[in-house]
C-alpha cells in the first residue's frame, strides 16, 4: 500500500489545489454549521465534517500519522462523546429559542475585528519557509522522540488521561445513594 | 509547494474566529464545548502547517499537535461529564440559567 502523504503531495499541481479547496470547504462549512446551526444535533454533525476536513489537511501537509490520529481521536471518539452528551441532556428541546444568547450581536463584530487583526499580523510577517522535504520515517522518529527527549510530556499526558478518565466516570456517575440538592 | 503558507494561516484564523464567536455566543454548554474544539483544531492546523513549511526535519511541530489532541480528548471527556452532571441536577444546560454559584 503506498504512503498516503507521498501520494497526496505528488507533483500534480492542480490536484493538490483541488484537494486543498475541497478540505477547506469541509472545514469551514462544518465550522460555520457548528456555530450557526439552530439544532444542536446538526451542530455536532457539522463538527464531524469540520474535523474530517482538518484530518484531510494533515494528510495534505504530509503528516499522515496525525491524520489517522485525528480521525481516530476526534471523529471516532470525541464526536461520539458529544453526540451522546447531546442525547443524554435533551438540550435541543427548545429550538424555537435559538442557540445564540443575547450578546451575539456584540460578539459578531468583536470576532470580526479579531479575525482582521489576525490576518493583519499574518500578512505583515515574512515567514522563513524552507523547501526541505519531511523525512520518510516520520512515524519512527515520532516514536523515538516520545520515548526519548519528550518522555516526560508523554508520561504526563498518560497521567492526565487517567485522571480525566476517573474524573469523568465520577462526575457523570448516577448518584442514587447521596441526597439530591 | 503550490499552496502558500498564508492560505493555511488564513483558513486557520477563520476557523479560530468561528470558534471564538461560537464560544461566546452559544447558549448551550455543549455548543460552547464544540466551539472550543474548533479553536483547538485551528491551533493544530497552525502547528502542522508551520512544521511542514518552516521546520519539516524536526518532530517538534507534530509532537505539539499530538499533545493538543490528547489534552483535547481529556478536556472533552471531563467537560461532557460536567455537562451531564449539571443537567442531572438542574435539568438545563443553558449557561445563562446556570447561576447556582451566585449566592
Amino acid at each position: 500500500m503506498p504512503d498516503l502523504s507521498t501520494v497526496v503531495l505528488a507533483d500534480l499541481v492542480p490536484l493538490e489545489l483541488i484537494v486543498f479547496i475541497f478540505f477547506t470547504l469541509c472545514t469551514l462549512l462544518g465550522g460555520a454549521g457548528v456555530v450557526f446551526s439552530r439544532t444542536l444535533f446538526h451542530s455536532a454533525l457539522s463538527l464531524i465534517l469540520s474535523l474530517f476536513g482538518v484530518a484531510g489537511y494533515y494528510a495534505l501537509l504530509s503528516a499522515g500519522f496525525l491524520a489517522v490520529v485525528q480521525l481516530m481521536v476526534y471523529v471516532g471518539a470525541i464526536a461520539i462523546l458529544i453526540l451522546f452528551a447531546i442525547m443524554f441532556s435533551r438540550s435541543n428541546n427548545q429550538p424555537e429559542k435559538g442557540q445564540a444568547n443575547h450578546q451575539w450581536w456584540i460578539s459578531l463584530p468583536v470576532t470580526a475585528v479579531l479575525f482582521l487583526i489576525l490576518m493583519f499580523v499574518i500578512g505583515s510577517v515574512e515567514w522563513p519557509v524552507s523547501d526541505v522535504a519531511p523525512p520518510d520515517d516520520m512515524v519512527e522518529q515520532l516514536g523515538m522522540a516520545f520515548l526519548g527527549s519528550y518522555l516526560i510530556p508523554f508520561q504526563v499526558i498518560g497521567v492526565l488521561l487517567s485522571v480525566a478518565l476517573i474524573g469523568g466516570v465520577i462526575l457523570a456517575r448516577d448518584r442514587v445513594d447521596t441526597e439530591e440538592m | 509547494m503550490t499552496i502558500d503558507l498564508y492560505w493555511w494561516l488564513f483558513v486557520s484564523a477563520l476557523l479560530f474566529s468561528l470558534g471564538v464567536y461560537g464560544a461566546i455566543s452559544r447558549r448551550n454548554a455543549i455548543g460552547i464545548l464544540m466551539s472550543v474544539e474548533l479553536i483547538l483544531n485551528a491551533v493544530n492546523i497552525n502547528f502542522v502547517a508551520f512544521w511542514r513549511y518552516t521546520a519539516p526535519g524536526d518532530v517538534a511541530g507534530q509532537m505539539f499537535a499530538l499533545t493538543v489532541i490528547a489534552i483535547a480528548a481529556a478536556e472533552a471527556a471531563v467537560g461532557m461529564a460536567i455537562v451531564i452532571a449539571v443537567y442531572r441536577r438542574t435539568r438545563t444546560v443553558a449557561v445563562e440559567e446556570l447561576d447556582i454559584l451566585k449566592n
